[in-house]
């Protein structure tokens, strides 16, 4: 091998090793320091609300049973990527999250690292719960604390490989998770940023209202335009005003309040779910996401 | 007397129409008999809302159209009728017709325990919708496809 040569095989073996070196280091699971939550007493009325706001129940209580206070998972989350079966998340110290302190729940919500420092799949929308206000969090931990332990482990995802792979999950971070808490826009009113946070934040209501593009995240610039249901059983309507521009304000309220759409028919699929919490959030929650669901500017999607 | 006999003529006539619908297009049928319901709900909540004046008779009537179907559901889903008409009936009704006549009958039985109440006040009203409307999703849950 000549000296040139051999420059050459060693400077791309080193350019090799740095950059897997670097993506090493990207890719690593973020979390934050304990000391970053100042000490405070929750509030278990808010943590509540957050509680029906993001419809944690939805996924993670026990199916086909009536107590969504109950929170065993076990659903399976059908994907182009695998199933994902939702985690157990009962104040169970062995099976459930009993055992976590307030810092890895945090972490997990806003970060989407687990307490063993792995990547959490985003099949758990973390892209959305990172829009939410820390201490909205801690209060949502301490109410979930407050629901019952449910024994039992949930089966381990059918997710193969490459998308098994949770470091890979870390790349996938550095484009789809901004790291960015929620922002309230001055411009608007108070109520209408109230409803842009629920929205956006707890209630994640992009993320099966929106299309995905083929990583899984959802393609921003169609946020909003209807996307396909989390069960993988047909779709989600479009909400923009390209779909809802015959609905009022009243009507949208209504859908969240009672499950009564404009047309007087009934929502479907994984909505029914949604209504069964939003029904319960108070009568200014909701007022306040039908303000700022109104006001999303029409962008063409799935027609339904 | 005569208007009697126009009114039981035409009551015989509406009842065998909605029979001979439902034997020669029960998908048809049962599509009515959902918008039907569709409208008592707009009827309720819009009086629930104060949008509509309450009115005891019309309250009543949509609480007679759902019994009403609820009693005739079971009836609507033959073997011939699984397909076609854009019908959004999930393939699982069949698969499990017991438990789906189970679920109409608690539907129309919720529909009998909370008529008095709602059909009686604005008050009323508001203590059944949401109870109703349950009654609406435990069914349509499993055996209603998503909308197009």
């Amino acid at each position: 091998m000549s000296p040139r040569l051999r420059n050459l095989v060693i400077a791309l073996v080193a350019a090799a090793v740095l950059g897997a070196a670097g993506l090493w280091v990207l890719s690593a699971p973020a979390t934050i320091a304990p000391e970053a939550l100042a000490p405070r007493t929750a509030d278990l009325a808010n943590g509540k609300t957050m509680f029906l706001a993001g419809g944690c129940s939805s996924c993670h209580a026990v199916p086909k049973q009536e107590d969504h206070t109950r929170l065993g998972g076990g659903l399976g989350l059908v994907s182009p990527f695998g199933t994902f079966y939702v985690p157990n998340i009962s104040s169970d110290p062995k099976d459930g999250i009993g055992s976590w302190n307030e810092t890895q729940f945090v972490i997990a919500m806003i970060k989407g690292t687990s307490p063993d420092g792995q990547h959490l799949f985003p099949a758990f929308p973390y892209t959305s719960y990172q829009r939410m206000d820390r201490n909205d969090v801690r209060d949502l931990f301490a109410y979930l604390r407050t629901l019952p332990a449910v024994a039992g482990r949930v089966r381990d995802h059918d997710v193969p490989f490459p998308f098994n792979v949770r470091r890979a999950v870390g790349l996938w971070k550095l484009l789809f998770l901004d790291g960015k808490s929620f922002r309230p826009d001055a411009v608007q009113s108070a109520q209408w940023n109230r409803g842009a946070y629920l929205v956006n934040g707890p209630g994640h209501c992009a993320e099966c209202h929106s299309p995905r593009n083929f990583l899984g995240a959802i393609v921003e610039s169609k946020r909003f335009a209807g996307g396909r249901s989390p069960d993988g059983q047909g779709g989600v309507p479009n909400i923009t005003q390209f779909k809802l521009k015959e609905w009022s304000l009243e009507d949208i309220q209504e859908t969240l309040d009672t499950g009564m759409t404009a047309d007087a028919d009934r929502v479907g699929g994984a909505m029914i779910e949604v209504v069964a919490n939003t029904s319960q959030l108070s009568e200014q929650d909701r007022a306040a996401m039908a303000v700022y669901i109104k006001s999303l500017a029409p962008v063409e999607g799935r027609a339904k | 007397m005569t208007f009697r006999f126009v009114l039981g003529a035409t009551l015989a006539m509406a009842i065998v129409t909605t029979a001979v619908m439902a034997q020669s297009d029960p998908i048809a049928a049962r599509k009515a008999l959902m918008k039907g319901n569709d409208e008592g709900a707009r009827v309720a909540i819009g009086m629930m809302r104060g949008r509509i004046p309450f009115d005891r008779a019309k309250i009543d009537a949509a609480f007679g159209q759902w019994a009403d179907t609820a009693a005739k559901l079971p009836a609507l889903f033959p073997d011939n009728s699984k397909t076609g008409g854009e019908t959004h009936a999930s393939p699982k009704i069949w698969q499990a017709k017991a438990d789906f006549d189970a679920k109409a009958a608690a539907f129309g039985k919720t529909v009998a325990d909370t008529r008095a109440q709602g059909a009686a006040s604005v008050e009323g009203l508001k203590a059944a919708i949401p109870v109703l409307g349950k009654a609406c999703d435990n069914c349509h849950a499993d055996y209603r496809l998503p909308m197009k």
